[in-house]
């Protein structure tokens, strides 16, 4: 059970669970902008997280960080209980190679804004890629967990269809189940509705909504859907400025903010 | 019309489609080779794809030619005929072809090798299976040009001595002295091969561009 702590920014950490995600005063700059500023964040397995926050303000870079497609200046990132970013040899910690990032990251998948399905593959092959070429499945034994996922995301029809020929919903619904098929502990998604027609937004969010209530794996997901994320979050995360300013569960976050910030950008996003 | 000139020229013919055949296969593998060295995580084989891609673009392609026809024998490597101008057209056909690669290769969305670092592809794979086949669609096109290229470059292979088709054409224009039909003839069938090329890149570059606009 969640043990709730009188700080009102701290965590609500089931006492005694590892944290299935930890980051540890990690710092990304682009240039002169600091991006992620000595940020502490942490997530329990199977939490789902919503993460909030102005245009700008690093939310996707947070996210690229856990799934190494950009590297951290400083600090420590945890997944899982291993270092993300360096590895154990003895009793020194060196920079990860290859070998260490493949290691790790096959705890993270993670869903993108603009899909980013293989063009050149049709929706079965986009799904079974990932088990068959990197986690060894067999064949028939991939397509059919394939078959599955499509068959939840509500595409068992669409096998034979190239991305090209999905409208922008159901790409996203395959690039979910591409993401599913290799059954990560945590994933990831980065605005996944925001490049949708307004009319295809709730087909993705009914998804995620049934992905979080079946359970075990944690979900971080950015997103400006507030309504999505008070119903579908265990706890709100906004972000401001590289750092987390403030956090709680949803019914806290939204009725009753105590950050001046998060007071400022609710109002803004739900006077929109 | 001159039709009698004709059994003669197609022999030629025939081994301008051998020569044009063989080069292309060789500088299309030497393309890719170079192509992808030119991106590799190695500095050595960056380097050296560099220097390849840089000195085979930079220099003529006859001057290639005699050089592996004429020179090599001076180090004790005597090539045949068909060996050395298939070297030269393959290698500077291929350094070209690397150019091309290395473009198509660049231009492959970023957010595909995202998609495949998130699949927790090791980066041969991302290569192998993402990257490649979308890059070869950007390729095509270009590489048909260059096939057509390297087709013409072919008649430079006469002055090493091979009997291609331009070689005939000159020696019966030595011979028989019917000039005008003569080179006609031969820009008659240099085009009766291109253009039959080009049309059949078009063609594959449509079947294989199907899956476009995802
Ligand atoms: N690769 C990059 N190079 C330079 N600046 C970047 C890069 N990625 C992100 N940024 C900048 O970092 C800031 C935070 O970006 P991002 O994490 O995408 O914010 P959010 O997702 O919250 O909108 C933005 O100002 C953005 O322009
Ligand atoms: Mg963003």
């Amino acid at each position: 059970m969640p043990v709730p702590t009188a700080d009102p920014t701290a965590r609500t950490f089931p006492a005694g669970t590892e944290p299935i995600v930890r980051f540890e005063k990690v710092t990304k700059r682009f240039g002169h902008l600091t991006v992620l500023d000595e940020l502490d964040f942490e997530v329990a397995p199977g939490e789902k997280t919503a993460i909030i926050g102005p245009s700008g303000s690093g939310k996707t870079t947070i996210l690229r960080v856990l799934m190494t497609l950009v590297k951290p200046d400083s600090g420590r990132v945890t997944v899982d209980g291993q270092y993300l970013y360096h590895r154990r040899v003895g009793d020194k910690l060196l920079p990860a190679n290859q070998k260490h990032l493949r290691e790790v990251r096959k705890n993270i998948g993670m869903v993108f804004q603009h899909f980013n399905l293989f063009p050149h593959m049709k929706v079965l092959r986009n799904v079974t890629e990932g088990p068959i070429h990197v986690l060894g499945v067999p064949r028939k034994e991939a397509e059919e967990q394939a078959t599955d996922l499509l068959e939840k995301v509500g595409l068992g029809d669409k096998h034979d269809a190239f991305p090209g020929q999905l409208s922008g919903g159901q790409k996203q619904r395959v690039a979910i189940a591409r993401a599913l098929a290799m059954k990560p502990k945590v994933m990831l998604f980065d605005e996944v509705t925001s490049a949708l027609d307004p009319e295809l937004v709730g087909e993705v969010l009914g998804i995620l909504r049934q992905i979080a209530a079946e359970g075990e794996m944690s979900m971080l997901i950015v997103t400006h859907e507030m309504g999505f994320a008070r119903d579908v979050a265990d706890r709100v995360v906004f972000f401001d400025a590289g750092q987390v300013a403030e956090e709680g569960p949803p019914s806290k976050i939204f009725s009753e903010p105590e950050n001046e910030r998060t007071q400022a950008f609710l109002k803004a996003v739900l006077e929109h | 019309m001159g039709f009698d000139l004709l059994p003669i020229l197609l022999r030629g013919m025939w081994l301008t489609v051998q020569l044009t055949l063989v080069s292309a296969g060789f500088a299309l593998i030497i393309a890719l080779l170079a192509g992808i060295g030119r991106l590799a995580p190695w500095r050595p084989v960056r380097w050296l794809a560099g220097i390849y891609v840089e000195v085979f673009r930079g220099t003529s392609i006859l001057v290639q030619m005699f050089w592996f026809f004429f020179a090599l024998p001076l180090f004790g490597i005597t090539l045949t005929p068909f060996v050395a101008g298939v070297a030269a057209l393959a290698l500077n056909m291929g350094a070209y072809g690397a150019e091309i690669v290395r473009g198509a290769i660049a231009s492959v969305p970023k957010g595909q090798i995202e998609a495949s670092i998130a699949l927790n592809m090791p980066p041969a794979l991302r290569m192998r299976r993402v990257v490649l086949p979308q890059a070869f669609v950007l390729m095509l096109p270009p590489f048909g040009n260059l096939i057509v290229e390297l087709l013409k470059a072919t008649a430079l292979v006469s002055l090493i001595t091979l009997p291609d088709m331009t070689f005939r054409g000159v020696a019966l224009q030595q011979t028989t002295g019917r000039t005008l039909e003569i080179f006609t003839w031969l820009l008659v069938l240099y085009f009766a091969l291109a253009y039959p090329l080009t049309r059949f890149v078009r063609w594959v570059e449509k079947r294989a561009s199907a899956f476009r606009g995802a």
